[in-house]
């Protein structure tokens, strides 16, 4: 296979360039180069109507792109469609298992789908159910299944045969945190064993677990890509909240807050809390030393991540539009 | 279990196993017929359309009209449950439409379109699957026709000879209801669709009645319609004389609905947003 190599001469698994879809005047991707190594996870990041289903919808043959190429591990997406879906598999933003059918009746229609006899098909499929702790399920009609458990599945049947790149269409979204924990140690536990993900999500705590690398993407455009390391550089490591136990000290603590912080301090709309952006979490902990010094006492205090607002809100100048219509329009 | 053994469990599952060889596109066509046959188990009242309209029509139609229409019930058996074989299975087309618009409504399709496998096998399957509820429903109307009094004279040949052609048909027209279920937004819109082509098609033709005494316009009109024609073959099979010029044209028509629409349908399924 001739592979593509990215700068450190490790080969890519998705290499596009100049990808473009549009829905009549609508540019829903506009123009998206990518370079992703094997064996990494990749996030892309943006609200709904960004782009980032479209995007992936052509990287997995499912839509044709009207400009631009792309290779998939190595194989034209435009010249070999049937290759690149030998070697990628697909879930699905809407769970794309059949809620008629049970969950092991769901894989094992895959695993036949893929070539296994009707035999090897069953034990492939009573394997996959376990090792994602579906067993007792295996019976009941996915209908049935909470939202978590019919991720799992619908991951499950996207590994029968292990793909080379997996799409992963906002895995999370919608779960509870346990179900998204588990989801995030699927991932994980995949990337062990070589396989790429390229990923969707609108959280910023999301990709920041997952990905090595993440793309911002708004309006159909990558506007900021590295990892989130660099991302957060970008945006500032988050938001100091405290609250105050006495409110009537809080103008002294805004003073004090936005001395130690440099930085402006904003008033809640509750009386007794106050917040700050911050540039690093080392002035988080001078800053609450500096209000313990005063005698000023702190009910409670977090720090928190920059979110996908402020993100956007540093990236672009205005916060993320949830184009929620476009989106609807387009499936 | 320990998170770690839950792990390990994992990656085992997921380090590589070989990979099958890849299956061929009649054995995944199969594959998607087994999976419609399957859900008859977890919503059999989706046989109600194959099993209790065929027996409605039948009743109505003999006892309401028959007697008006032919004379006496009994005569008008022998004329209506060949054609009531046809309008039945026509009718049950359109859930073909109306179950790959839910399918691809839910995103499963998705899946089945990033697979690598023979592109037109979902659809195919599907209509496999189709074939047997077309199957069931044809026994049923026969056998109810028996039971009512209908007599026929052709050979047990010639009766399977009518329910294949009738099959051919159905499976032809269904591509019609596959590109309406790939067009339109809803299964209710297409439902909504599908029967206002369909009425039309099926009660102008010879079903029913004798076309003899329509205006001449609409006696042309009938007797051009394909469904006419299946009607007369089925009743020259059923009736012991095949008639081979209505044969051919069911079979041309078969082949011209196919030609047209299975493209498209192809099309719409390949492209599909």
């Amino acid at each position: 296979m001739n592979n593509d190599l990215d700068a450190h001469n490790q080969p890519l698994a998705i290499k596009a360039t100049g990808l473009v879809k549009r829905f009549g005047k609508h540019r829903a991707v506009d123009g998206i180069d990518l370079a992703i190594p094997q064996g990494t996870v990749y996030g892309f990041l943006g609200p709904n109507g960004a782009g980032k289903t479209t995007t992936m919808k052509m990287l997995a043959t499912l839509l044709k792109p009207d400009e631009g190429s792309a290779q998939i591990m190595g194989h034209d997406l435009l010249k070999e469609p049937d290759a690149v879906r030998t070697c990628v598999s697909l879930t699905g933003q809407f769970a794309s298992v059949d809620e008629d059918l049970n969950g092991i009746e769901n894989l094992i229609l895959i695993a036949r789908l893929m070539g296994y006899p009707s035999r090897s098909a069953k034990k492939r499929a009573a394997e996959l159910l376990d090792a994602f702790g579906l067993q007792d399920a295996a019976k009941r009609q996915v209908k049935k299944y909470s939202g978590g458990m019919r991720r799992r599945l619908d991951i499950a049947a996207s590994m029968i045969v292990r793909p080379d790149l997996l799409f992963l269409d906002e895995p999370t979204t919608g779960l509870d945190p346990r179900s998204r924990n588990q989801i995030w140690d699927i991932v994980r536990a995949l990337v062990t064993t070589g396989t790429t993900v390229l990923l969707t999500t609108q959280y910023l705590d999301e990709a920041d677990q997952l990905a090595d690398r993440i793309a911002v993407i708004d309006h159909g455009k990558i506007i900021a890509e590295g990892t989130s390391g660099e991302l957060k550089a970008s945006v500032g490591s988050g938001v100091l909240h405290v609250r105050l136990l006495d409110p009537s000290t809080r103008a002294q603590a805004q003073q004090l807050l936005s001395d130690a912080l440099k930085t402006k301090v904003r008033l809640s709309s509750d009386s007794a809390t106050l917040s700050a952006q911050l540039t690093g979490t080392k002035a988080a902990s001078k800053a609450l030393a500096a209000l313990d010094a005063n005698q000023i006492d702190v009910s409670e205090f977090s720090l928190g991540q920059p979110s996908l607002d402020e993100v956007f809100l540093t990236l672009t100048g205005k916060p993320a539009e949830n184009e929620t219509q476009k989106e609807g329009a387009k499936s | 279990m320990s998170e770690e053994q839950n792990m390990a469990k994992m990656r085992a599952a997921l380090v590589e196993q070989v990979r099958p060889p890849r299956p061929n596109g009649i054995a995944t066509s199969l594959t998607f017929a087994w999976r419609a046959l399957l859900k008859i188990k977890y919503v059999p009242e989706q046989l109600l359309d194959v099993t209790f309209f065929p027996v409605m029509f039948t009743l109505m139609f003999t006892y309401l009209f028959g007697g008006a229409l032919a004379g006496s019930t009994s005569e008008y058996l022998q004329f209506l449950i060949p054609g009531i074989l046809v309008q039945t299975v026509i009718f049950t087309t359109v859930y073909t439409g109306v179950s790959l618009n839910d399918d691809v409504s839910k995103g499963t399709f998705d899946r089945f379109r990033s697979l690598p496998i023979w592109s037109p096998s979902p659809l195919v399957g599907a209509l496999i699957a189709d074939a047997v509820r077309y199957t069931i429903a044809s026994i049923i109307v026969i056998v109810l026709g028996l039971i009512l009094g209908f007599r026929p004279t052709g050979s047990i040949l010639e009766i399977v000879a009518s329910i294949v052609l009738v099959l051919i048909f159905a499976f032809s027209l269904s591509w019609i209801f596959t590109v309406i279920g790939l067009i339109l937004q809803t299964s209710k819109a297409v439902m909504g669709i599908s029967m206002t082509f369909l009425f039309p098609v099926t009660f102008a033709s010879n079903i029913f009645v004798d076309p003899a005494t329509m205006p001449g316009w609409l006696r042309a009109a009938v007797n051009a319609n394909p469904v006419s024609m299946l009607t007369t073959a089925i009743r020259g099979l059923m009736g012991g004389r095949a008639a081979v010029a209505e044969i051919i044209w069911v079979l041309i028509a078969s082949a011209v609905l196919i030609l047209i629409f299975s493209p498209a349908t192809m099309y719409l399924y390949r492209n599909k947003r």
